[in-house]
């Protein structure tokens, strides 16, 4: 079967959530594209978009036609020479309009799993649930004829086992987008050793054909996205604890925000990022990887409490962020949420005090938005931290620690084997994470 | 000429579009009507009472896809109630509408069926996003090459012509030219508070000129898009008046310039350009207008050229005869073009610069002349010799197919 043919019959299962809507988008327009080529005219390409949920399947169609017109908007030049032939197709408009037409025309948005037999490339993007992949991707593959192959969004779970539980034999890997997949260049990819080396050649072929960036992760629960992020977060959230000692835990919660965002210079604090994956998924994910670690606990009990309170961050069907750690309003960090009292405490109460403490931010500082733009990084943040290192307030001192431990979570992915070389690791947090540095460096050394 | 004829009073709005600070794509603009509104109050204030008006000339190319506004006549009444119940136009010739709409006045005042009429410009484009606006654009070449031509139509047009220019002189050598028309146009804009390059404040122009290489995936072949002219909206508004006319507004001759030729021309629009390198109806109403002002071009002080391209102002440099074929490149790389050089051009911007609200451009180029012969260009004024009393103006519709040139000389 060649890379076309089989990009012919195609299921996304999970395809109007979050991940899922995204795989989809790339994946019609990718099959779209495929299907204008001369050779391809007359052939049948079919992508099902499976879900649970109708109205969420509505709502994929929305999304798909506003994003495919965008997409359109930017190709017409190549659409142009496309639709050469189609003498009626005469300005740009009639062009997109037509090519809109023939990307939507392959989606066929269902709640029916059964759509999925009869395909021979199947995207999992289901909820973080191990079981339940399983549990799915074994009942299409007893019932598929196709030998489908199985590309599985996990962000966690270990390939392999998905692989002997739902008895797929070398045709499951591991293909794991970055949020949103529309936007994000980043894919980490993950086989086993038993992986059907054509199949993994068509991965990597039809990462291209998306433009992403590939970052081959090895088969260790969390992947080196995750077993970055997770580890970074416990740590923030074990530093707030610690400061929380001596002050009330808003405080702590402020202060160490404010330090992995300003002090360390990215794009979010750490709080607020846990706030956007959500809290749910983030203690999800943990409890997914903690069997596997050896010698560690990744568990936070703060997390648990917060779930109990039903505090879970996350976002809303309108993208917007809703409350965990910190409040939003329009976007913009207003309060800080209290675990005693069970409400949120306004910023402004308490956040000059916080940052007389924290004290200035080292010389040379830029923020994120200017930094990650700078071609020389090393010429920037080389004296930029070391200007940290020397200055004796909180906030420095915080921050060199905490640039201390992301590098050596960083260095354990390597040496663990997740990851192969310190690069994987540093392209996955920078074009993953937007990060505007690796967490491998020698500024904190 | 059976009589003189004379304009005064231009007013000019903002080229509204990307560059301009207060620009936002995603907030509501002010629309069709403001422009002309604001416009043709610009000029009314001026004299004071618009009863003394005549007869008003709308030059519009595409309000009626932009906007979806034809019958733009109409609006006279808008700009003042004066207006309203008197002869009221629009004209339309692509983006040589508002020399049309000059010439038509012009006709007007000539004939003596009015003595003062007022001519206004108007394009607002920012209505649909640039891939869309290149399908409206390209209704100023002949629709039955579109199938063919560009996504961007237009900047193809001028891509192939900036193709075979290369080929036939080198690409580095009319590069340089180009290059410098581009930074020409910035460092004028930078001159005039309304011109929708004003706000640019990149210091190496030349060095991202040079970085930007045309991109034949993403663009056009030859072209990047700083060779370009940008999206605008935008209106202009100046009267034509006979020397009774003037008289009756009660302005003073030093106060307005005079229409000493003028020509319009129009070409084949079926017909391919006989010569991709020649801009040949821009040569022949250029010849014609200075011959009717029985002058040559050494006379003129200061001229506004249709850069819609950067290659447009080369070529034009050449169609005017300032320097000869396949030189005008090395003339602007001199920087005889520059408002400091032998013959400055575009001296707000031109199109490049200032901005190019299609419709608006050539009444917008007789206002820059107006300004530059009566001493009211502000900070972009230049020195105009005695020995030189003369502007002129070149409008372009399509590609090469309507042009109107017009002289003008000090009152």
């Amino acid at each position: 079967m060649t890379y076309d043919e089989r990009l012919q019959q195609v299921a996304v299962l999970g395809a109007a959530g979050k991940m899922g809507s995204g795989i989809l988008l790339l994946t019609a327009v990718e099959m779209a594209d495929i299907s204008l080529k001369p050779e391809n005219k007359g052939k049948t390409f079919v992508l099902n978009a499976i879900d649970l949920s109708d109205e969420g399947l509505a709502g994929l169609m929305d999304y798909l036609r506003v994003q495919v017109i965008k997409i359109a908007e930017k190709k017409t030049v190549w659409l142009r020479q496309m639709y050469a032939d189609r003498a009626h197709l005469i300005e740009n408009y009639e062009i997109i309009d037509q090519y809109v037409n023939d990307v939507l025309r392959l989606v066929r948005p269902t709640t029916a799993m059964e759509t999925a037999y009869r395909a021979s490339l199947v995207f999992e993007a289901v909820t973080e649930n191990k079981d339940l992949k399983v549990k799915i991707l074994k009942q299409i593959d007893e019932n598929n004829p196709n030998n489908a192959w199985y590309f599985t969004n996990t962000s966690s779970v270990p390939i392999h086992l998905i692989e002997a539980e739902a008895g797929l034999n070398g045709r499951v890997l591991g293909f794991h987008f970055y949020n949103p997949p529309a936007v994000q260049k980043l894919v980490e990819l993950i086989v086993t050793p038993d992986s059907n080396p054509d199949m993994k050649q068509f991965a990597l072929d039809y990462a291209k054909a998306l433009r992403k960036i590939v970052v081959a992760s090895n088969d260790i629960a969390g992947f080196i996205g995750n077993g970055h992020f997770m580890r970074d977060a416990l740590y923030g959230i074990n530093q707030a604890l610690e400061l929380a000692k001596n002050r009330p835990f808003y405080e702590a919660v402020y202060l160490i925000n404010k330090v992995s965002q300003d002090f360390l210079v990215r794009p979010m604090g750490i709080f607020q990022l846990i706030d956007y994956v959500g809290i749910d998924v983030v203690q999800f994910i943990m409890k997914v990887m903690n069997p596997h670690m050896k010698d560690e606990n990744l568990h936070s009990s703060l997390l648990d409490q917060l779930m109990e309170h039903g505090v879970k961050g996350g976002q809303q069907s309108s993208g917007a962020q809703k409350n965990g750690f910190l409040k939003y309003e329009k976007g913009s960090i207003t309060a800080v949420y209290d675990i005693n009292k069970q409400h949120y405490i306004a910023v402004e109460e308490f956040a000059s005090s916080c940052d007389q403490e924290l004290g200035a931010l080292p010389s040379g500082h830029k923020p994120w938005k200017a930094a990650v733009r700078i071609s020389d990084k090393d010429s920037h943040f080389g004296p930029y931290f070391e200007a940290m290192k020397q200055a004796d307030n909180l906030g420095a001192k915080l921050a060199v620690k905490y640039g201390q431990n992301s590098d050596a979570i960083g260095r354990k992915l390597v040496s663990d084997g997740v990851a192969n070389q310190d690069e994987d690791v540093n392209t996955v947090m920078l074009t993953g994470f937007f990060h505007a540095y690796g967490p491998i460096n020698k500024y904190f050394a | 000429m059976q009589k003189k004829l004379y304009m005064t009073a231009g007013y000019n709005t903002v080229s509204l579009g990307t560059g301009r600070k207060e620009f936002n794509p995603k907030k509501e603009r002010p629309g069709l009507e403001h422009y002309i509104s604001e416009a043709g109050k610009g000029v009314v204030k001026q004299i004071g009472d618009a009863d003394k008006i005549d007869e008003t000339v709308i030059g519009n190319f595409m309000a009626a896809r932009f906007n979806k506004q034809a019958h733009l006549g109409g609006f006279a009444g808008l700009v003042d109630d004066k207006l309203e119940y008197k002869p009221s136009l629009s004209v339309e010739g692509a983006c040589a509408s508002g020399g049309l709409s000059l010439v038509s006045a012009m006709r007007s005042v000539l004939a003596g069926t009015a003595e003062v009429a007022i001519s206004i410009g108007v394009e607002v484009q920012n209505t649909v996003k640039a891939i869309y606006g290149a399908d409206i654009l390209a209704g100023a070449g002949w629709f039955q090459n579109r199938k063919t031509g560009h996504a961007y139509f237009f900047p193809g047009q001028f891509s192939d012509r900036a193709g075979v220019y290369y080929e036939k002189y080198g690409f580095d050598y009319a590069r340089a030219g180009m290059r410098q028309w581009f930074v020409n146009a910035i460092e004028n804009a930078r001159l005039d508070p309304d011109a929708q390059e004003h706000h640019n404040a990149t210091p190496d122009l030349a060095g991202l000129y040079d970085k930007m290489k045309p991109n034949g995936k993403a663009f056009v072949d030859h072209l990047n898009v700083l060779d370009c002219s940008k999206v605008s909206d935008g209106a202009s508004g100046i009267l034509v008046s006979s020397e009774l006319g003037l008289q009756k507004l009660g302005i003073d001759k030093s106060q307005a310039v005079e229409i000493a030729g003028w020509a319009q021309v129009t070409r084949n629009i079926t017909k391919d350009p006989v010569d991709p390198v020649e801009l040949t109806t821009i040569k022949k109403a250029a010849e014609k207008a200075l011959n009717m002002a029985g002058i040559t071009i050494d006379q003129v002080a200061t001229v506004e050229t249709h850069d819609c391209f950067s290659i447009a102002g080369v070529l034009s440099v050449e169609a005017l005869g300032l320097a000869g074929k396949g030189q005008g490149a090395e003339y602007v790389a001199a920087g005889n073009t520059a408002r400091n050089g032998a013959m400055p051009m575009n001296t707000t911007g031109g199109l490049i610069g200032w901005g190019h609200p299609t419709g608006a451009t050539g009444v917008h180029q007789a206002v820059t002349i107006w300004q530059q012969l009566t001493g009211n260009a502000g900070q972009a004024q230049i020195n105009i010799p005695a020995n030189r009393p003369y502007g002129m103006t070149i409008n372009m519709g399509g590609d090469d197919v309507t042009v109107v040139a017009i002289v003008f000389k000090r009152g």
